[in-house]
């Protein structure tokens, strides 16, 4: 399984932690498309606690997490 | 020491509340961010502040800006907040420049600072400031607030986490911002600029903390 977690306004709509199927994810970008999430409204992509792209692979036993921007002041 | 900062003393030594007097602070921006950070800074016994920001005062600020009162719509934020400078601590100096940061100004009004003070409300502006910070070899104590959310980073010299934050083709969407946000995000933001000002470690270098007031989280990331 994957475990994906949202964060702040990602979570609108959608909730907080899934576990998927492994088997069918290849990369970042598959998560993305499973949550229909645009890519441009992922500030922080992390996979095991790590910087990552949504281009990069994914494996069973991952946690992903995913933050969306915030730029106000 | 005198009286009015006896109540820093023991948090702060007395060596670094005299090292602390010695730092130049830039603010950028004195909206929702910036009124926070003036405030705090007046009362830590810093002597030099420069203020930057071109905008005015209008009426949807009320709801999280400090330094708005109905009093000051339609005057100048910069100069709002020297006038508040004055009546906390009439002892700093206070250096307002009421004009936006450029690419052609940055540089010029970033240098000689010993820590530059995120306060800005876009993206365009946290990149040219980011940019200049390198360039000069300025720390820039980073803050970013939306709704119920804020984000906070020390960004030394050499980093690239802004570029990582805020990719090319990234846009904000919303400008939603709560009374307790900047508050919050301020006080981050002042504090762990203190820590780098007194030689402290600061846990926020190359990490950031994204704090959620909504469920009440605060996640830190390493880069």
């Amino acid at each position: 399984m994957i475990e994906v977690r949202l964060f702040a306004t990602l979570r609108q709509g959608r909730g907080k932690i899934f576990s998927l199927d492994a088997a069918n994810y290849k990369c970042g970008k598959d998560i993305l498309k499973e949550f229909q999430i645009p890519e441009e409204e992922v500030a922080i992509f992390l996979i095991n606690g790590f910087h990552s792209k949504p281009e990069d692979p994914v494996k069973d036993g991952d946690v992903i997490a995913l933050f969306p921007p915030v730029g106000g002041g | 020491m005198k009286a009015r900062y006896i109540r820093n003393f023991e948090a702060l030594s007395e060596a670094e509340s005299d090292l602390l007097k010695t730092q130049k602070i830039c603010i950028v921006g004195c909206g929702g961010l910036g009124g926070y950070i003036l405030e705090q800074f007046l009362r830590l016994g810093v002597e030099s502040i420069t203020v930057i920001d071109g905008d005015c005062f209008e009426e949807s600020n009320l709801n999280r800006q400090l330094l708005s009162t109905e009093n000051v719509i339609g005057n100048f934020k910069a100069l709002t907040a020297k006038e508040r400078a004055q009546e906390v601590n009439s002892q700093i100096k206070v250096h307002a420049v009421n004009v936006f940061l450029t690419e052609e100004n940055a540089r010029e009004l970033l240098k000689g600072h010993d820590i530059v003070m995120d306060a800005v409300d876009n993206i365009a502006a946290r990149r040219i400031m980011g940019k200049t910070c390198e360039e000069l070899g300025i720390p820039l104590m980073y803050g970013a607030i939306q709704g119920w959310y804020a984000q906070i980073s020390l960004i030394l010299p050499g980093s690239s986490l802004l570029d990582i934050l805020y990719q090319k083709e990234m846009k904000l969407t919303s400008k939603s911002s709560l009374s307790f946000t900047p508050a919050v995000c301020a006080s981050f933001q002042v504090a762990e600029a203190v820590k780098y000002l007194c030689g402290r470690e600061c846990p926020l270098k190359e990490r950031v903390l994204y704090v959620d007031m909504l469920s009440m989280e605060a996640v830190m990331v390493k880069f």
